[in-house]
């Protein structure tokens, strides 16, 4: 296949999947990855490299619409990603000791978690007795605009937070993917953040998580730009798109098909990672 | 400086970045298909890019010559940059506002992002 022809499959395979990660909620670079390795027989490392910068596009171009919103915490956001940047250091330099016959199992199980949790409702927001001292010191709690005004939220298991948020950091550092259902988990089910918090504040993580191995990778040489260009341009355009089209649209139905569809590319992933000779 | 105020200058400043780095992108992305468009796509064997690709004054020097490989690599530094300018400015915030916890937590932040970006690796 001549550069010529493959740009545009990638451009194309590269919209529709940050079109459906934009609608699900799950990012574009969960999807990107196996559909390139399976779909085109790129080498993972290429894949995950190029995904990477693709999801620093699409968390930064999301940004401007959410803050308009104002429901993400900056201090939050901030306090958690000193161990989700740390987590993606780690990631990143596991990712050159670690085979990718094991890579690929690994995405596998992380897909089919992803396709699990896309099949799920939001949450209602819980709220749970007792005070943190360590969120209170750090000024976590704030507001929110809610129907009636706006609505006044505390912070939980900040400890127990900040750990998920370290595992979450480093898959991303890992598998090049924006972990995003992993955060909103840690932020909403642990620390008990209102979920469109949550959601906003890990949208808001995510770049800069991805920013901190993305030069590790870069400096790698895992970043193709001929193979990173389409990737990142087609992300970018679809995710845009399927913000602004399915804003307040009724997605149950493609959530299912989405989910199915995750699920099948997991155990591909599996089973070409020990297909593979280690 | 209120925190909602800097979240608003904050998203400006990333909606900025990326569209700057996708614009850069999609330049060097036009050149490289005129360019190579002809040759073989092949990404099933991994290797890792040459040097030049690598290194900031590899991709610097490149990109003023006008490779397009270079130029792409140029747009996707940009758009790493962004997250990075983000935080620094949080920082820039945090001082103003004179929240020492926030201007240490941001600092290491910044740090660790630094660290990721200049130190080399292998």
């Amino acid at each position: 296949m001549t550069i010529l022809e493959f740009t545009p499959i990638v451009f194309l395979i590269s919209i529709v999947a940050g079109f459906l990660g934009a609608l699900t909620g799950l990012g574009g670079g969960v999807i990107v990855t196996p559909a390139l390795t399976l779909l085109l027989g790129v080498d993972l490392r290429y894949a995950i490299g190029a995904s990477l910068v693709s999801v620093i596009a699409t968390s930064s171009g999301a940004a401007a619409a959410y803050v308009r919103e104002g429901y993400s915490n900056v201090r939050i956001g901030m306090f958690l990603e000193v161990a989700t940047t740390l987590g993606a250091l780690a990631g990143a330099y596991l990712s050159a000791r670690v085979p990718t016959s094991a890579l690929a199992v690994i995405f596998g199980l992380v897909l089919l978690h992803s396709a699990w949790q896309s099949t799920r409702k939001p949450p209602a927001d819980q709220r749970g007795d007792g005070e943190d001292r360590l969120a209170h010191a750090l000024k976590l709690p704030s507001t929110y605009p809610t129907a009636e005004g706006p609505t006044h939220y505390d912070v939980r298991h900040v400890k127990t937070g900040f750990g998920l948020m370290f595992g979450a950091g480093t898959l991303s550092g890992l598998l090049g993917i924006g972990s995003g259902a992993l955060k909103v988990i840690a932020m909403d089910r642990a620390m008990r953040i209102p979920f469109k918090v949550s959601t906003t504040t890990s949208n808001f993580m995510i770049g800069v998580t991805a920013a901190a191995s993305a030069g590790i990778y870069l400096s790698r040489g895992y970043i193709d730009p001929g193979l990173a260009m389409p990737v990142m341009l087609g992300v970018l355009a679809g995710s845009l798109l399927g913000a602004r089209l399915l804003a307040g649209a009724r997605t149950d139905v493609l959530r299912w098909v989405f989910a199915g569809v995750v699920a099948l590319m997991a155990v591909e992933m599996i089973w070409s990672g020990f297909g593979k000779k280690v | 400086m209120t925190d909602q105020r800097m979240e608003k200058i904050i998203g400006i400043l990333l909606r900025t970045g990326v569209m700057l780095a996708a614009a850069v992108v999609f330049a060097g992305g036009v050149g490289y298909l005129i360019r190579q468009g002809h040759e073989k796509a092949a990404y099933a064997t991994f290797h890792a890019e040459p040097q030049i690709l690598r290194t900031l004054p590899g991709i610097a020097s490149g990109a003023a010559h006008l490779s397009w490989h270079a130029v792409i690599q140029l747009g996707l530094l940009i758009l790493i940059a962004t997250p990075i300018a983000r935080v620094a400015f949080a920082l820039v915030a945090f001082a103003l506002e004179r929240d020492r916890v926030y201007v240490v937590v941001t600092s290491i932040v910044l740090a660790v992002l630094l660290y990721g970006l200049f130190a080399p690796h292998s």
